[in-house]
């Protein structure tokens, strides 16, 4: 940290960051407004799939840019799971040199369009920035100016790609295409090595493409980042299941020498009440998979979904809002959350709370489900909602919802998504016996590397954590990749060591069969 | 993208196609399955993998029409690609040395029956398989089936070809005759809970392989999700094998009719677009 605080130092004395800095009075800066963001009409966007944020004007970025004073020591960087230099990449939006801020972005950050648009930026650079730390006012908006930088440069038609070291010959592997092994990817392919990434379906990209809907995260803009880094030279393997195609064993004798296990938290929980399977009864994974993947809504395509009138989705966090904001755009007169718990509990992110209420989502909170009722047919019609109270903190922290008795009645429905957590995929991690999992199904590994038990195979994202951020399995690909160069590295030192030691060929013939 | 080498006609509605697929032919066994789509707009559908060949690469399947996706992909001649397929997929049957094994398998259901029938003949067990369809044109690899059987039945709905009859007059047959250890079968969801419900009141263990609707096909939907014993448990990962007693063969015909109206309007309109052509 303190040589990323040295290297941030020395960066901010540039000449031109000192002469952009004393423009304007950090007074005047930090009197400046935040700007919101500009957002579509709710009752437009809930009838299309059209982005709802629609981003910053030039004017405006540059605007927003001026209020960040360029601190002497720039917490909000401490607050990005990959380490962006913030103050540098906004100040070139002040400079007006949007293309140059791209590619400050694009050193430590493989997807800053996606990142823009869907990190949580309220709890962390933000969270820790001046303003919101020191100042008790609203932060720069770094993660809007984030999504400004990354659509200027794509719309620009001059994308630059990333510089990348002379190409090593050694061959890395990622499993999974989703964020942890993008980013992975984007790191080692820059350091130099041969980086093939492995995914299990037919598109790349991971919960970025089957999970986030389009009115957040559009499908192409994440495949204009897949291809800066197939440019940069990864190369992306579909229809490809790490432990059932081809073993990790297998991939070795191909001359693969380590891997980053990016499998994603790929099993939806249910919550084991009577009716669970009726038809009509979704998880979010999949509910989610056949709209945004399989683009189960278009008459062009095969994959069918049912879309209900009255759709409840049950469940409190960001993947909750995503299905009951779907299931409005699909056409529900009534889409409604159901939550155990209070608003203020809601794992969601405030924003997502906050669209799906301008768009006409019902919140049924301090509700919870006890059984699913069906026609002849088998088709879930109805459900049995039990009212609940808060009762003492739980380990979360969060007062524990407690049911009512007597409270129970009956709501119509034609559809369900249950949107109540992932656990992790076994798929992977049951195809490696000698792999340490927990418990939980998680890979257990160093946190201070990513590095499993099986010394050659580092994990991250998801499958380590059991279910958390786009950002966050960012954060892990960085550090596994970091990690995982300096293993490298070694083992090789190690090698070139022994091979030194050697002082007859047949010596060298001595270690090759070994 | 998955080239297709070889076609063959079993009737006007199945057909078997042989796909060149390299490392699933090198890794899959008996019971697995592979997920394709056609064309980029397609669906992803499970199919399971009756033959492999690892010398030339290639796996072999056999499609019935059903509805859109198993016409197009029954469209596709010797040369096409196939657009997406991954596998394997599954579990592999579990083979053991049980006995005598009393196969059945009903319509399309025999191709996947067909690389479990010669597991268990490979494991050194009795086979008597028992084949059945509505009519003589219905019944598909009868020879192949032979060819690891001791004894074949066959029984046809109409009486067209071996015996008039449902599959499970043949099984009863089998079993009043001599001792059987294990069961397996496949076929359309409702001839399974039949066979189930015989094998059961004869207390013959009865493994039933399972085609559901599935998405990603490794865990991540639930799409195909039954319940065996009372549990929830998905098709794709747990599966495809369970056992027969233990499966709600009800439940997963509705769910197996979960989009009936909208493949019935797609193939409406894929049938009008067509006129137009």
């Amino acid at each position: 940290m303190d040589r990323i605080l040295e290297y941030l130092k020395k960066e901010r004395e540039q000449e031109w960051r000192v002469e952009i800095r004393s423009k304007i009075k950090t007074k005047d800066r930090t009197s400046m407004e935040r700007l919101d963001m500009p957002e579509e009409d709710p009752d437009v966007r809930n009838k299309s799939y059209v982005e709802v944020n629609k981003g910053l004007l030039v004017e405006q970025a540059i605007y927003e840019a001026q209020r960040c004073i360029d601190c002497v020591k720039p917490t909000c960087v401490e607050g990005c799971p990959v380490g962006i230099n913030i103050p540098k990449f906004i100040k070139k939006i002040e400079t007006g040199e949007f293309l140059e801020s791209a590619k400050i972005l694009k050193e430590t950050n493989a997807l800053p369009a996606v990142c823009g648009r869907v990190c949580p930026q309220e709890v962390q650079c933000e969270m820790t920035c001046f303003y919101t730390q020191k100042l008790g006012k609203p932060p720069v908006a770094i993660g809007n100016l984030e999504r400004f930088v990354a659509d200027y440069e794509r719309n620009s038609g001059q994308i630059s790609i990333p510089e990348i070291s002379s190409r090593n010959g050694i061959k890395v592997a990622a499993i999974g295409s989703g964020p942890s092994g993008l980013s992975f990817a984007g790191d080692m392919i820059k350091m130099g090595y041969d980086v093939t990434v492995f995914e299990a379906l037919h598109e790349i990209g991971g919960v970025l493409k089957y999970g986030i809907p389009e009115f957040r995260l559009p499908n192409d803009i994440v495949d204009v980042e897949i291809e800066i880094l197939h440019k940069m030279g990864v190369r992306f393997v579909t229809n490809f299941i790490v432990g059932k195609t081809a073993t990790i064993d297998d991939l070795k004798k191909e001359g693969y020498t380590a891997f980053f296990i990016g499998s994603g938290a790929g099993l939806p929980n249910f919550m084991n009440i009577p009716g669970e399977n009726y038809v009509g009864i979704y998880s979010s994974n999949e509910y989610l998979t056949r709209v945004n993947l399989m683009k189960a809504a278009d008459p062009e395509y095969d994959t069918p979904v049912i879309s209900g009138n009255n759709v409840a989705v049950i469940g409190g966090g960001n993947t909750a809002m995503d299905s009951v904001r779907t299931a409005k755009r699909l056409g529900a007169e009534r889409a409604m959350i159901i939550y155990r718990r209070s608003i203020e509990e809601m794992p969601a992110r405030d924003e997502e709370i906050k669209h799906a209420q301008e768009e006409g989502i019902e919140f049924l909170n301090l509700n919870s489900p006890i059984e699913y009722f069906a026609d002849e047919n088998g088709r879930v019609n109805k459900m049995k909602v039990q009212k609940m109270k808060l009762g003492e903190p739980d380990d979360s922290g969060r007062r524990r919802p407690v049911p009512i008795k007597g409270s129970e009645y009956f709501i119509d429905v034609d559809t369900v998504i249950v949107s109540v957590g992932v656990s992790p995929n076994p798929l992977i991690p049951k195809s490696i016996k000698e792999l340490d999992v927990s418990s939980w199904g998680t890979i257990k590994v160093n946190k201070d590397s990513l590095q499993s038990s099986v010394s050659d195979i580092f994990a991250g994202g998801d499958i380590v954590r059991g279910g958390a951020t786009v950002i966050l399995a960012m954060g892990d690909g960085r550090m596994a990749a970091a990690a995982m160069n300096k293993y490298i590295k070694e083992k090789v030192r190690n090698i070139i060591s022994l091979v030194k030691e050697f002082k007859t060929i047949g010596d060298i013939l001595d270690f090759a069969t070994k | 993208m998955n080239k297709i080498v070889d076609k063959e006609y079993f009737s006007d509605n199945v057909v078997k196609l042989v796909i060149e697929a390299p490392e699933i032919a090198k890794s899959r066994k008996a019971g697995h399955f592979i997920i394709l789509r056609v064309g980029t707009k397609g669906e992803r559908i499970p199919l399971t993998i009756v033959g492999s060949d690892t010398e030339n690469g290639t796996i072999t399947i056999i499609v019935q029409k059903m509805g859109v996706s198993s016409i197009k992909l029954v469209n596709l001649e010797v040369g096409d690609y196939i657009t997406d397929v991954v596998g394997p997929l599954g579990n592999a049957t579990h083979i053991e040395k049980a006995g005598t094994v009393l196969a059945s398998g009903g319509g399309v259901g025999v191709a996947p029956l067909l690389p479990i029938v010669e597991a268990f003949k490979n494991a050194g067990n009795k086979v008597i398989t028992v084949l059945a369809a509505r009519s003589k044109e219905l019944i598909i690899l009868e020879e192949q089936i032979r060819d690891f059987s001791d004894e074949v039945i066959i029984m046809t709905d109409d009486g067209s070809y071996g015996k008039k009859g449902l599959v499970t007059l043949g099984l009863e047959e089998v079993i009043n005759r001599e001792k059987i250890d294990l069961a397996v079968t496949v076929g359309p969801a409702i001839m399974m809970k039949f066979v189930g419900l015989l094998t059961k009141k004869y207390n013959i263990p009865t493994l039933a392989s399972l085609n559901t609707i599935m998405v990603d096909g490794t865990g991540m939907c639930g799409a195909c999700r039954v319940t065996v014993g009372g549990r929830t448990r998905f098709v794709c990962v747990d599966g495809p094998e369970f056992d027969a007693h233990q499966v709600d063969f009800d439940e997963m015909l509705s769910r197996l009719n979960a989009y009936k109206k909208q493949e019935e309007k797609a193939y409406e309109n894929y049938l009008s677009k067509y006129r137009k052509v």
